[in-house]
């Protein structure tokens, strides 16, 4: 058996302290072993990214999780700035950027809109793998294995502590099965997302 | 007992520990403080010793070695620089006072043989006192002291044909030859000085420094200060035999090596040697003075010392003046060197053995000339407290440097926290920065860090324009002192109209003022580090990071707006008018922010804000369940019918 694979997790979201999914997200896996929440805009209040840090950071780790709410169809702005400036020419890619090769990649994103939404016939007209496109490409520029997203739906439902709990667990056991190896990269590279039961209104028959 | 060398270095050595401190604390500088030392061991007070004389011999080499650490300090280019004063004003000083002298001598009824030695004697100065003094008050760099030192080294060169024309001077005599270079005949004598002096040069250049290398590599720092000291003194012996002054000698080679990377090594080997040395010889003069021709005829010594030195002093102020110096430094070098040097003693014996004068001209010259030594830190106190402050625009104590570049492309006055960074910053980036600063200790200390620094006085045209402010992009104010900060831009403003000023103020007033002379780019000097505290603290109470650094910008930006809404009624007729405004603008301001920090009226960055959208969308979830329920019932009332 390989080594377990170590996991940074770069949580971007503008505020936090107003956040309902990705707070209680962040909070149940951050002391899970061989997991790293690395809180982008605590770190940068002012958006500075200290560029050779975020590197050597990315070096430490088998695997990097994006974890951020779906703003605009898109993450916010401190995870754009951050790979504009940390994935750079012939480091992360390019004929001598090889640094990131092999390595894992994969967003974790809350979103606004139900799942049935995110469907071709949906108001939002697209599947979240489509829109994510943009994040596929680059991690595969860098020759990273981008997985299929995480997706917490209709996060405006989420009152409770109780109310998160299934995507908690399953979120945990994602993170698990990624560092312990258990989870089958061709299928999950594959999916169309990682979570399976994940939080959607029910139209009729709710409690 | 009392004549062993242990017992004497203990006398001389206690002497200076207990007096220096003393004098320096008094605010009198380390020159006086030996010289009472001196006085008190001397033989009219405490008798601790004896013949001073021999001493003094010894302690002159610490004349020589200061000359060195001078040279070293003066690249060649400088003193090229220096030419006008040295041979110009340095000369006239010479030749005037040595024929002003005569004149009164005459006057007095000597022969015009003595009275033109005396005259040649007093116009010497000490070097080793001015520089000293100078160099402890930071006066050397400015005007008035490089003036100073130009003509001290003028005088220091003009020894040597003064000791070769002190025989000729003496009655009847012919042949009493000056000592080392009378048996030569003139072509060999200067031969001799031309190789000695190129010797200096090539030596300087080729030999030396390869040696220091060698040396430094062993790592044997007493090898290392043995062999600066063998330079010093192999120079001096040198120099003698060619029958050039030591001093002089030493100073060439001190400028010849200023170039080389071990200069700092030099200097710090060299600079305690020097240090006591000058100490021994300051020592020595206190206790020359001969008390007792003094308590003779008091009045008469009085009178002499007193016409001495005015005399010096006046024809100096004359001598400057057509030389164009500034103000403050003709003060500087009339009063500065307005006493008798040490190169005096020297003569005096000279005279005395070439029987130009006896003992009852060269007794009373010996006392005059070590009084007017003795009061000259008494004089450099008055120069500094009284004379120079009241002479000088402001209330600058110092000359200006001249600043050497003008191709800067920013100039910044004041260099004091907030200059320094923004200098620093800017040059680092790649501009061209002049700096001008007021504060002596200050810009000798930077400069001693390396930084480009002037002393001087951004309040001054000539100054403005050495700097490079007809040509610069930028001018920035960062002096902290709003009167003078007002005076600076206002000279700015008028005299380079184009010339954009960014301007630091210290408070509102100051920023008011600013603004009413059209200045735009105004920066509060405390805005910066109050709204980054504020940050902080928020972030010690928990706010997150990213959140705590929004609001201070949210704050600095209404902030800002407030302050150019006032500034818009600033210089009105009505100032009751701008008192209303600027009450309002405080107004909206506080209420602003409080509004946006507590939320009356919503978040602030609404744009991250889902409530709203939360609202919506329960409520069309809520809808959409009510239809589902709806169907539902009707659904089971058709199953149940
Ligand atoms: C600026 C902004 C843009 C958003 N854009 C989208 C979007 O494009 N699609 C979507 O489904 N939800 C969108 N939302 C809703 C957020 O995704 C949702 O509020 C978030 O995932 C909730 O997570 P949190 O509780 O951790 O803040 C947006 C919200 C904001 C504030």
């Amino acid at each position: 058996m390989a080594d377990p694979r170590r996991i940074l997790i770069l949580l971007a979201h503008p505020v936090l302290e107003r956040s309902r999914v990705n707070r209680r997200l962040a909070d149940a896996v951050k002391d899970l072993p061989g997991v790293t929440v690395h809180d982008l805009y605590e770190a940068y209040p002012s958006m500075n990214i200290d560029v050779k840090r975020e590197q050597a950071l990315l070096l430490e780790h088998d695997v990097v999780v994006l974890q951020h709410p779906f703003y605009w169809y898109s993450a916010p702005a401190i995870i754009k700035e951050w790979l504009d400036l940390v994935l750079e020419h012939g480091w992360a890619y390019g004929q001598h950027g090889k640094a990131l090769a092999g390595k894992l990649a994969l967003n974790v994103i809350s979103t606004g809109g139900p799942d049935f939404a995110y469907r071709p016939d949906g108001f939002n007209r697209f599947t979240m793998r489509q829109l994510l496109a943009p994040f596929d490409q680059t991690f595969h520029l860098c020759q990273m294995k981008y997985l299929a997203p995480f997706v917490v739906h209709a996060a405006m439902r989420v009152e409770t502590d109780e109310d998160i709990k299934p995507h908690v667990r399953a979120y945990a056991a994602l993170l698990a099965s990624l560092r312990d190896g258990t989870l089958d990269l061709n299928q999950a590279m594959a999916a169309q997302r990682l979570n399976d039961g994940a939080f959607t209104p029910q139209p009729a028959g709710n409690a | 007992m009392s004549d062993s060398i242990l017992f004497q270095a203990l006398i001389y050595l206690a002497a200076a520990v207990l007096c220096v401190p003393v004098a320096k604390r008094l605010g009198l500088g380390s020159v006086l403080g030996y010289l009472l030392a001196g006085v008190i061991i001397g033989p009219d007070v405490l008798g601790l010793v004896g013949n001073a004389g021999h001493v003094m011999h010894f302690a002159e080499f610490g004349v020589v070695m200061m000359l060195f650490l001078v040279g070293l300090e003066l690249k060649p280019s400088t003193v090229w620089q220096l030419r006008r004063p040295i041979f110009g004003l340095g000369g006239m000083q010479v030749a005037g006072t040595a024929a002003l002298v005569t004149g009164a001598g005459l006057a007095l009824g000597f022969s015009w043989q003595v009275a033109l030695a005396v005259g040649m004697v007093l116009a010497m100065s000490s070097t080793a006192i001015v520089l000293q003094s100078l160099g402890e008050k930071g006066l050397l760099k400015t005007e008035g002291g490089q003036a100073s030192f130009s003509v001290l080294l003028f005088q220091d060169l003009s020894v040597i044909p003064i000791l070769a024309v002190f025989p000729l001077l003496a009655a009847g005599a012919a042949v009493v030859g000056a000592p080392a270079q009378g048996a030569r005949p003139g072509w060999l004598q200067g031969l001799l000085i031309l190789g000695a002096v190129g010797l200096i040069v090539v030596a300087g250049r080729t030999v030396v420094r390869p040696l220091f290398r060698f040396l430094a590599g062993t790592r044997l720092r007493e090898v290392f200060t043995a062999f600066a000291l063998f330079l010093v003194v192999s120079i001096a012996w040198l120099m003698q035999q060619v029958g050039l002054s030591p001093a002089l000698g030493t100073f060439l080679a001190g400028v010849v090596l200023a170039e080389s990377e071990y200069r700092h090594e030099l200097e710090s080997d060299i600079e305690p040697f020097k240090g006591l040395l000058l100490g021994l010889f300051f020592i020595s003069v206190g206790a020359e003075i001969d008390f007792h021709l003094i308590a003779e005829a008091p009045l008469r010594i009085a009178g002499l010392l007193v016409g001495v030195i005015a005399l010096k002093a006046v024809s100096m102020l004359g001598f400057s003046r057509i030389f164009k110096l500034d103000r403050p430094a003709r003060w500087l070098v009339s009063v500065g060197l307005s006493q008798v040097g040490e190169f005096a003693f020297v003569l005096i014996s000279f005279g005395q053995a070439s029987a130009v004068f006896g003992d009852e001209v060269a007794k009373p010259l010996v006392a005059v000339v070590a009084l007017s030594m003795l009061v000259t830190p008494a004089l450099f106190v008055l120069l500094e407290r009284v004379i120079l402050p009241r002479v000088t625009a402001g209330a600058a104590k110092r000359e200006h440097d001249a600043v050497a570049h003008d191709d800067a492309q920013v100039v910044v006055a004041g260099f004091g926290r907030v200059g320094q960074v923004v200098a620093r910053m800017l040059r680092m980036s790649g501009f061209g920065v002049t700096v001008l600063d007021l504060d002596p200790e200050m810009v000798d200390l930077l400069r001693r860090l390396g930084q480009k620094v002037y002393y001087g006085d951004a309040s001054r045209l000539d100054l403005l324009v050495s700097a490079g402010c007809e040509k610069a992009k930028l001018f920035v104010l960062c002096i902290d002192e709003p009167d003078k900060s007002m005076e600076v831009a206002e000279l700015v403003r008028r005299h380079f109209p184009k010339l954009p000023i960014l301007a630091r103020a210290r408070n509102r007033q100051h920023y008011i003022r600013l603004w009413t002379l059209g200045i735009r780019d105004i920066i509060r000097e405390t805005m910066g580090s109050s709204l980054e505290l504020s940050e902080h603290a928020l972030r010690n109470l928990g706010v997150r990071a990213h959140t705590a650094h929004r609001i201070a910008n949210r704050w600095r930006a209404h902030d800002e707006k407030a302050l150019l809404d006032m500034m818009k009624f600033v210089g009105g007729p009505d100032r009751n008018a701008f008192f209303a405004e600027a009450r309002k603008a405080m107004e909206n301001f506080e209420k602003t922010m409080r509004e946006e920090l507590q939320g009356t009226t919503g978040q602030p960055d609404k744009g991250w804000d889902n409530e709203s959208l939360r609202n919506e969308a329960n409520a069309r979830f809520a809808a959409v369940q009510a239809q589902a329920a709806k169907a539902s019932e009707s659904s089971t009332t058709t199953s149940t019918t």
